[in-house]
């Protein structure tokens, strides 16, 4: 419980650190570029959207940096990220409340399904090292050595067209609108695959080599020669024994890998034009969308580190060592 | 080493035929083998970077008996024990021999011969090791109880959940580990109480062969001894039988019937334990004798031996030992002496051209 403790504090501390940089930020740079954005507005956006903003990005010179600083985290418990300038008039939480879900379920879903393939296949990888099995290890690491761009535009370019089942880019059909009907579902489901495909692809085989290695050094330990000595199926010995131990260091790399689901798919949604967060995230830098900007800088931040938050409660529940003091 | 000297090797010892099973003179189990090794040899890797780590070795035990097998480090006991027992961990591999078990009823096996699930079925119901690493040989992710009770789940379908767990308690008492132990996890324990949940899990299915690589060697002296007298007791009670390996000669002195020597790869002697304490062939077994202080009896003094073990790469012509041996002959280079009942005393068994078969 100690632990658990700590780690929560750890991270309190850490979002409270994050929050507080990305107050400054803007502070410092000279001029504020902002500024000048919404004295360009001054006549379309309301009076209380730009105190909103003032609040934000510190145009408000005649407050003390420190009731500033109030009135910021105030803002910010009320999920107040200010006005996207680009979406004008709709406000940074929605712009990115439609945004997530896409990337969550896309970047999400396929992150978990390359996890869980990568990690299985790699049991048996490592339980059958030295037969057969080893011949298909170059495979997947020519396969996690291939760049995601070239490996997205080449699945476009191989897979889509006029006749094609599959579509090229976006989230969904153009006409169609975002509901919980079998339609629209069955249509994003389609527009899906490929994306999904890739990703998983591509990551797939770190997770294999991974957990692989793992086995391999794992089956070297004594207990798992105790397990065979008591004669226990194979099977058990290796799901009970030694994939069980050495799952461990994946797990770690797992928390890495979700927190990263927000941040790190530009590439993905650029390939693909897909309606999630790192489009966004584009559009908003080659439109000087700086509320935009900021807000995305959050979610990533606050993503990161409840996914690793996670990741730490897992590896709580999986090794016993850790719930022990220190 | 090439397949020649092999042959050559097994012939020898098929023709001398050091029979332990006559020789033993224990008062437990005379002539009535448990578990037999015949012509055993194991080497690591293979073509021509193989070394050889067991020879040609033949060894018996009793029923009832405890038969200690001594050697310095990398003599190649563990070796003998994995290959015996199909637990050798790559590159090693068995290149010779049977090793048959005896049933209380039946037909003697040889292990080496079983499928995997007769292999499986036989393992741990009737033969359980305590390995030499018995700090690591617990699962660290999974709780004492579950370690215990898995073996007994796995071979004995039919046990209650409940059953399980009282034998579980009931095999830490046996050991003398307070039952809410069950619950701890291996890294809660002190590495005497691994060591004994180590014994206690390989007494769960009541074996009749139990082999022991070490398991006391990571502790103090007064905790080796307290396991120790644990395990005679354990044994008077349940009625197994036991390998016993070690370096500690002395310990082995006290607390077994008989006592095999290995040196290089081969069994140097095999003797009664108090014979072999009181008056030693082999000249190496000598030098072990005075490389560790004995507890009881009278003092010796310590001498050690010189020299370093051989490196199995580029093992000496003739008797492994003789680079080292202070009372070496010539015949001594020639062919490795052969393990053979010397005519001074029949009960027992050596490989030394000083002591000739009769
Ligand atoms: N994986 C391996 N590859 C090559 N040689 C090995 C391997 N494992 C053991 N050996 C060699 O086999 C010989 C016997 O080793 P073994 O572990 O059986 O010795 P031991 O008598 O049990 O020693 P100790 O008292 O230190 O446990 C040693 O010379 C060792 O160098
Ligand atoms: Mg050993």
């Amino acid at each position: 419980m100690k632990y658990f403790a700590r780690r929560l504090g750890f991270y309190i501390l850490t979002l409270w650190a994050a929050i507080t940089i990305n107050f400054f930020i803007p502070r410092m740079i000279p001029g504020n570029p902002v500024d000048s954005l919404i004295a360009q507005r001054r006549g379309e956006i309301d009076s209380n959207a730009i105190k909103s903003l003032d609040i934000l990005f510190g145009l408000d010179k005649h407050q003390s940096l420190l009731s500033q600083y109030w009135s910021y985290l105030g803002q910010l418990a009320h999920g107040d990220l200010g006005i996207s300038f680009q979406n004008f008039p709709e406000p940074v939480t929605s712009v990115l409340g439609s945004a997530l879900p896409w990337t969550l379920g896309l970047i999400g879903t396929t992150t978990i399904l390359a996890f869980l393939i990568g990690t299985l296949l790699g049991v048996f990888a490592g339980w059958k090292r030295g037969t057969w099995v080893d011949g298909l290890l170059p495979v997947t690491t020519f396969l996690s050595s291939i760049p995601y761009f070239w490996l997205g535009l080449i699945s476009v370019t191989l897979f889509t067209g006029v006749d094609s089942w599959l579509p090229s880019s976006g989230g969904y059909d153009p006409g169609l609108v975002p509901g919980w009907d079998f339609g629209f579902i069955g249509n994003a489901l389609r527009h899906s695959i490929l994306p999904a495909a890739t990703i998983i692809i591509s990551s797939v085989g770190g997770w294999l080599l991974a957990m692989r290695n793992m086995m391999v050094t794992v089956s070297a330990e004594d207990y798992i020669t105790v397990a065979h000595a008591k004669g226990l199926s194979d099977r058990r010995v290796m799901t009970k024994y030694a994939a069980r131990n050495a799952l461990l260091p994946s797990v770690s790399g797992f928390g890495m890998a979700l927190g990263l689901v927000v941040g790190g798919t530009f590439l993905v949604e650029y390939v693909f034009s897909y309606p999630g967060v790192g489009l966004q995230l584009l559009n908003a830098i080659s439109g000087h969308d700086y509320p935009l900007i900021q807000g995305v800088f959050l979610t990533v931040t606050v993503a990161v580190l409840a996914a690793n938050f996670l990741a730490d409660l897992a590896y709580m529940a999986l090794d016993p060592r850790t719930r022990k003091e220190g | 080493m090439s397949s020649e000297n092999v042959m050559s090797a097994q012939k020898s010892a098929s023709q001398q035929s050091p029979d332990s099973t006559t020789s033993a003179t224990s008062k437990t189990g005379q002539g009535n083998p448990v578990l037999e090794i015949r012509g055993l040899s194991v080497d690591y890797g293979v073509g021509p970077q193989a070394v050889r780590a067991v020879n040609d070795v033949h060894l018996t035990l009793n029923r009832g008996e405890v038969l200690g097998l001594a050697g310095e480090s990398g003599s190649g006991k563990s070796t003998l024990a994995y290959g015996a027992t199909r637990l050798l961990p790559p590159p090693g591999v068995v290149t010779g021999g049977s090793v048959l078990y005896h049933p209380d009823d039946g037909d003697p096996v040889d292990l080496l011969r079983m499928t995997p699930g007769e292999l499986r079925a036989f393992r741990w119901s009737q033969l359980s090791i305590v390995f030499q690493g018995a700090m690591n040989s617990l699962n660290p992710v999974t709780t004492v109880a579950a370690q215990l009770t898995d073996v007994i789940a796995e071979h004995r379908p039919k046990t209650s959940k409940a059953d399980r767990m009282a034998r579980a308690a009931e095999l830490l008492a046996l050991v003398g580990i307070a039952r809410d132990r069950l619950d701890s996890y291996p890294h809660q324990l002190s590495g005497g109480m691994r060591q004994r949940v180590m014994i206690a899990m390989a007494l769960a299915l009541e074996p009749r062969v139990v082999i022991m690589d070490e398991p006391t060697t990571a502790l103090d002296v007064v905790m080796q001894r307290q396991i120790m007298r644990q395990l005679a007791k354990l044994k008077e009670q349940l009625g197994f039988s036991v390998i016993f390996i070690t370096h500690d000669l002395s310990l082995l002195v006290e607390f077994s019937d008989r006592i095999a020597i290995m040196y290089g790869g081969r069994i140097v002697e095999q003797a009664p334990a108090v014979e072999l304490y009181d008056n030693s062939l082999h000249p190496y077994s000598d030098g072990l004798l005075h490389s560790f202080p004995a507890l009881r009896g009278p003092r010796r003094e310590l001498t050690g031996i010189p020299g370093s073990p051989p490196d199995l790469r580029d093992m000496p012509v003739g008797c492994a030992f003789q680079p080292r041996c202070p009372k070496a002959f010539d015949p001594c280079g020639g062919s490795p002496p052969p393990l053979v009942r010397p005519a001074s005393d029949p009960g027992r068994s050596v490989a030394c051209y000083l002591h000739p078969s009769a």
